[in-house]
């Protein structure tokens, strides 16, 4: 999980991680976060390690976070020039947009007929990933760091041995006629 | 001088096709070699764990296409062990369907009743129990309640799982490690190696050149242990007879990738495939309201909030599975799990203005995550995918070491697929937002395309050769000695969970299989009992063998 001071990033990091809190926001690391634009309450995808789980040989794409950073900012200043919005020059260009334009490119960049749409779908579904299964960590250790996106969704903890179990699971009674034409096996005629 | 592995039989994938094949020829005499792209994992090797790498990853694949993703199984023991082991018979009227040729899709030979006796040795191999009420989780209990309430029936499905095993843990796409589902790797794959067949984990099949016998020559690359991506090691080997079931993702693009070596493949081959016409819905359950319209409390001051709690589907609507429907407006409509990550990525915030699968009000969604219940639709499609040009190797260009790739399957939904699917979102509405129970939207179709489990039809079986790669036995169209077992040889679209299907077609191919192998020269004879022995289920099947033959 990063909770580093984002004004250390370097501008990779800040742009991805701009772009993983619109697809999960969250709130401010610190007053003056500038990536993560504090669109919600509560930790979003980059405190669940969006770029950690980016930058894992196993995801795929780690090679190619470079180009992606900076297609991303040329996309920014593209749009930025499109809509006359002056941009902040001592952030990178996708990080200084406000959260609805980031939303706004976001949608735009990952539309059916999109030519860059896969790029855009995969870093998405990692910054998911990193939210709500934490991938790029063992669930265990996940779990016993209080990770903020498996604590989000509320996924219970397993058992000591690491495996879930749920003696208590049913309300043990018929909840519905069956259909009138079920078959002996079981199933529809 | 180089000499080339032979071998009598060879099977392409260890899943239900490839094992059933595989147990079948090797207790019947032949030598058999099951070449299967994926890990071979053991019990206790599957983790709950969601990081890349683990089980979770290894063993199952997810294709990115044009207009559909896919997700299936990548392991020895193929779907079987990825999937959620809901095993209902097929309704009568799939297979009287038309679809998009305007007349009967099926191989006259093969109605429901014909296919009653290889069902019932199926469900005595796995085994296929049903289930009762008190085996149903909370989620398939509400499901069955809001039904209810809607006026609607709901069953227990039917399922290969063993209840007393079972924890409820819900992570039976990472692999059963309870043993409680019944995959292939507890019946008819370790039935197959006891006859002395031999499976080859990491092997995936390229293409087929003739061999100088006048068999077939199987060409494969030995895939790294953790980063599928590389190829370690490359082979051939040399078989008399081969059954290809790699899966509906795969089987075609082995075959396009053989016609330069072997001549043309028949029109079908990559054509016709079915998404089994499936779609996803995410409903959020309002607690409140689920206690006091439905009476359910599960303890604790607790109505459900239980997604996470179960084992995949337990409890489907039958309603819709009407035969006196029109085509394209049947569906069955089953309460599923879906675990984070893939299950929640493209479930759309309920209410939310324009495009809601990311951003602020997905996230609001997510903190209600143990309230959400999932309804899965399985409809009648168009048969309306087709697949491109083969990539470099296997059937995706992968992009992770392991699970993500881009496939080069199209699929552009038809007007009478989209309107199916809309006749399934309506009814799901009318079920569960009834009086404020939940509020529900679809998953969204714009990012990856359709999403299906249950990938078919792509290399299918029928009586007309400009609309089928197969005949009736399996026995791919001009190429004789390969055939083709999996569920790329189902029709089309089946409106219910298709394993169950799929097996029973791999368990009817067989005579016919043997009596091939036979007329090469391989001393094999048709008549195995169930992987555990038992002779009922080929009792029923044993005055069919005789018809089962090509010529008969």
């Amino acid at each position: 999980m990063n909770t580093g001071a984002p004004h250390e990033e370097n501008d990779r990091t800040m742009t991805l991680e701009a772009f993983a809190d619109t697809i999960i926001p969250g709130e401010k690391r610190s007053p003056g976060d500038r990536a993560v634009a504090g669109a919600a309450d509560g930790p979003g995808a980059v405190q669940g390690g969006a770029v950690e789980l980016l930058e894992t040989p196993a995801a795929g794409i780690a090679d190619g976070l470079d180009d992606i950073a900076r297609m991303l900012n040329e996309h920014a200043r593209a749009y930025a020039a499109g809509y006359a919005l002056i941009l902040d020059a001592t952030v990178p260009p996708f990080v200084a947009l406000p959260f609805a334009d980031r939303t706004a490119l976001i949608r735009a960049l990952t539309a059916p007929g999109h030519p860059e749409k896969e790029v855009w779908v995969s870093v998405a579904l990692f910054s998911n990933m990193a939210f709500d299964t934490a991938a790029h960590m063992h669930t265990a250790d996940a779990l016993a760091a209080n990770h903020p996106g498996l604590a989000t969704i509320g996924l219970t903890k397993p058992d000591s041995d690491g495996l879930w179990r749920f003696p208590e699971f049913s309300y043990g009674r018929p909840l519905a006629e069956l259909h009138p034409a079920t078959t002996s096996s079981g199933g529809p005629a | 001088m180089t000499t080339t592995e032979s071998t009598d039989v060879l099977v392409i994938g260890s899943g239900f096709g490839g094992a059933i094949a595989a147990y079948h020829l090797a207790a019947g005499g032949a030598r058999v070699v099951v070449l299967e792209r994926g890990p071979w994992l053991k019990t206790e090797d599957f983790e709950h764990d969601f990081m890349l790498g683990s089980s979770y990853t290894r063993i199952f694949d997810f294709t990115v296409g044009d207009g559909i993703s896919v997700l299936s199984g990548n392991c020895v023991g193929g779907g079987s062990v990825v999937y959620f082991a809901t095993m209902p018979r097929a309704p009568s009227f799939v297979f009287e369907r038309h679809g998009s040729i305007g007349r009967r899709m099926w191989p006259s030979a093969v109605t429901r009743d014909t296919l009653e006796p290889w069902y019932d040795r199926v469900e005595e191999a796995l085994p296929v129990t049903q289930r009762g009420w008190d085996d149903v989780p909370y989620s398939g209990g509400l499901w069955a309640a809001a039904c209810a309430r809607a006026g609607h029936t709901a069953n227990p499905v039917p399922v290969a799982v063993d209840n007393k095993l079972c924890t409820n843990c819900n992570w039976m796409m990472a692999g059963c490690r309870f043993d409680a589902k019944r995959s292939l790797l507890l019946n008819y794959l370790p039935a197959a190696l006891a006859h002395g067949a031999e499976i080859r984990p990491l092997h995936e099949v390229q293409h087929l050149s003739r061999s100088d016998d006048g068999g077939y020559r199987v060409h494969y690359n030995v895939i790294d242990d953790v980063d599928y991506r590389l190829q370690t090691a490359s082979g051939s080997i040399d078989a008399k007879i081969v059954v290809i079931a790699a899966g509906a993702g795969a089987t075609p693009v082995i075959l396009q990738r053989s016609a330069p070596a072997l001549g043309a493949m028949p029109h079908a081959v990559g054509r016709y495939f079915s998404g089994n016409g499936e779609r996803l819905n995410t409903a959020i359950i309002n607690e409140d309201r689920a206690a006091e319209l439905l009476g359910l409390s599960r303890g604790g001051g607790l109505a459900y909030s239980a997604n996470q709690i179960g084992r995949g589907p337990a409890v489907a609507s039958w309603d819709r599975l009407d035969a006196t429907l029109p085509e394209y407006s049947r569906f069955s409509l089953e309460q599923l799990y879906f675990p984070p990550g893939l299950g929640t990525i493209l479930a759309q915030a309920p209410g939310a203005a324009g495009v809601s699968w990311f951003g602020v009000e997905k996230k609001e969604i997510l903190r209600r995550w143990q309230s959400w219940l999932t309804i899965f639709t399985m409809s009648e499609d168009d048969n309306e995918g087709v697949f491109g040009p083969p990539p470099g190797t296997g059937n995706a260009m992968r992009i992770s070491q392991q699970m993500l790739g881009r496939g080069n399957l199209g699929y552009h939904p038809t007007g009478n697929t989209l309107r199916g699917w809309a006749e399934s979102d309506a009814a799901v509405r009318d079920i569960v937002e009834r009086d404020g129970l939940a509020t529900v939207m679809p998953w969204t179709n714009d990012v990856i395309g359709a999403y299906t489990v249950h990938p078919l039809a792509s290399c299918r079986i029928g009586d007309d050769p400009a609309t089928s790669a197969l005949d009736g036995h399996h026995e791919l169209r001009g190429h004789p000695g390969i055939f083709v077992t999996d569920s790329s040889a189902v029709p089309g679209a089946l409106t219910v969970n298709p394993a169950l299907t799929i097996a029973a077609l791999a368990e009817r191919a067989m005579p016919a299989i043997m009596s091939a192998a036979r007329q090469r020269g391989i001393a094999a004879e048709y008549g195995a009992p169930a992987p555990d022995g038992g002779t009922s289920g080929r009792r029923g099947t044993a005055p069919l063998v005789a018809t089962m033959a090509p010529g008969s």
